[in-house]
């Protein structure tokens, strides 16, 4: 199964939903992984042909079934870092007719958002739909380095070796969760290592 | 005292703009500087009309950095309850009056990447001044006015000719309509859209942008509603511990006011919510006009918004 039920958190910590179809002349579509489940749900064939589908496969095999849904455009590439670069651009030429559906990992769905409300969508007109890993995009608060895909807490920072805590304070900004270095005041006292929501 | 802080001015210019529009200038009777306020602002204006006190809310349409005085534009009304007859027939340059300080309830957002301005008739005042701010900060606009007929595009001259490429004009007497759909369906993702005129437009506006999925935080509009006159009826107002009858030709709002219960309210037209009030108990049906309150608040008989809506029945007790 590749949903998952958060826990209750602080105000900060993102709400996902459930995506829906709505009336608009197109429909812009970003999903990794199992996020392709949500889209797979949502895509009735009227969608589909309206739709521009741009899928971050992270391994998996729903590639044949997402284009089986004769999109009217449909890319699919490695990482959202490789697809950046084309999001940028479809949102450029893309008209206020425009509806966003975004399914799959918190990173995924953060950094498009980002990329969504700094061309000028307001975040709450925004679809989301979490589907597969809970891993988050952790900013370390530190030394500013971003490092993706976290599942443990505490974790080290991959740029600046700090043991980090994982907080559910996220930044819509960085598209990220901050760490805060946990022995700072004790240096070397650092708890065992657990999955985020264990 | 409810509402908005109030300030003394007088009025210094009076200029028909066509047969149905007049504008009026007001600056402060003391000399001082008026504040300054936000494109699509508006102020209330009180008009002390021999027993009766009308305070009818109207658009700044002067440049909101402008603190030497206010412009506002008046559309004769000569069904209404007789507050723009007033403005226009009993008002002259000299006249102490009482305005409220700016209000605005129709601000531009701030974030868009573009505004697209749709005004229908005397709909264009708000947007002379959010145009003016717009010029200033250096906003991407676009305005697309429709009049009845040349004869009654009130400030069509000024905005062509000031904005030959942004001020579009679209005349019904000659066929001319905004060409709705392309034209919202053409806008670039970042684009906001304001609408002030009739209901019907502002209806065709939104329906039509849902429809299109434009997302409804991105969908302004601004539609000032004026009481209408309905059959009296008696409230009774709980916390003053008052009955009070409304009159034919005065609102909910007015009659608590003409009773000396300080009710809360800040644009009379149904649009801040300011003047919500809770219904206690009521036996009869509510004739709601305002457009705060949700359809399921409408309906579920708990909230009243007195400043427009009306009641028909035996009992209604107001919490207030």
């Amino acid at each position: 199964m590749s949903k998952f039920e958060f826990p209750p958190s602080i105000k900060s910590r993102p709400v996902w939903g459930t995506l829906e179809p709505r009336a608009g002349m197109h429909h812009l579509m970003i999903a990794d992984a199992e996020g392709a489940e949500a889209l797979l749900d949502v895509a009735t064939p009227e969608l589909a042909a309206r739709a521009h589908i741009i899928f971050i496969a992270k391994g998996t095999t729903f590639g044949d079934a997402l284009r089986a849904l004769n999109p009217a455009q449909y890319y699919e590439g490695p990482s959202y870092a490789a697809a950046a670069s084309r999001i940028e651009r479809v949102l450029q030429d893309a008209k206020m007719s425009t509806q966003v559906y975004l399914a799959g990992t918190e990173g995924l769905m953060g950094q498009a958002m980002r990329a969504c409300t700094d061309a000028g969508i307001p975040h709450t007109a925004i679809q989301t739909e979490h589907r597969g890993s809970t891993a988050r995009r952790m900013q370390c608060v530190h030394c500013k380095g971003i490092t993706e895909e976290v599942e443990i807490d505490p974790f080290v920072c991959s740029h600046c070796g700090l043991n980090l805590f994982v907080r559910d304070h996220y930044s819509r900004r960085l598209a990220a969760y901050q760490g805060v270095c946990i022995d700072a005041e004790d240096p070397g006292n650092v708890p065992d290592s657990k999955g985020i929501y264990e | 005292m409810s509402g908005a802080e109030k300030i003394d001015v007088t009025v210094t210019e009076i200029t028909p703009v066509n047969e149905l529009v007049t504008r009026f200038k007001f600056e402060r009777t003391d000399g001082g500087l008026l504040p300054t306020f936000s494109g699509g602002a508006h102020t209330v204006v009180e008009m002390k009309d021999g027993k009766t006190t009308r305070l009818n809310p109207y658009s700044l349409m002067s440049d909101p950095m402008d603190q030497s005085a206010y412009t506002i534009s008046v559309r004769r009304d000569d069904e209404g309850r007789g507050g723009s007859l007033f403005m226009h027939q009993r008002v002259t340059v000299g006249d102490q009056m009482v305005i409220s300080y700016p209000v605005n309830l129709f601000s531009l957002d701030l974030r868009a990447k573009k505004h697209l301005f749709l005004a229908g008739g005397i709909g264009i005042t708000p947007f002379l001044s959010q145009i003016k701010q717009c010029e200033r900060l250096g906003g991407s606009w676009e305005l697309h006015y429709a009049c009845r007929n040349e004869a009654l595009g009130s400030y069509v001259d000024e905005l062509t000719s000031k904005h030959p490429y942004e001020a579009n004009v679209y005349y019904d007497d000659q066929d001319q309509t905004i060409e709705l759909e392309n034209l919202l369906n053409g806008q670039p993702i970042g684009t906001h859209v304001y609408v002030c005129g009739p209901k019907g437009m502002i209806d065709w506006v939104r329906s039509t942008a849902e429809t299109l999925g434009w997302p409804s935080e991105a969908v302004h509009y601004e539609e000032f509603l004026a009481p209408q006159p309905g059959k009296p009826f008696e409230v009774k107002l709980a916390v003053s511990n008052k009955v009070i009858q409304v009159g034919e030709d005065e609102s909910l709002l007015e009659a608590m006011e003409r009773s000396g219960v300080d009710a809360p309210y800040l644009c009379r037209g149904g649009a801040c919510g300011q003047c919500e009030t809770r219904v206690i108990d009521y036996a009869g049906n509510f004739i709601h006009r305002d457009h705060w309150l949700e359809e399921e608040e409408h309906a579920s008989g708990d909230k009243i918004m007195p400043c427009v809506s009306r009641f028909e029945g035996k009992t209604l007790v107001l919490d207030r």
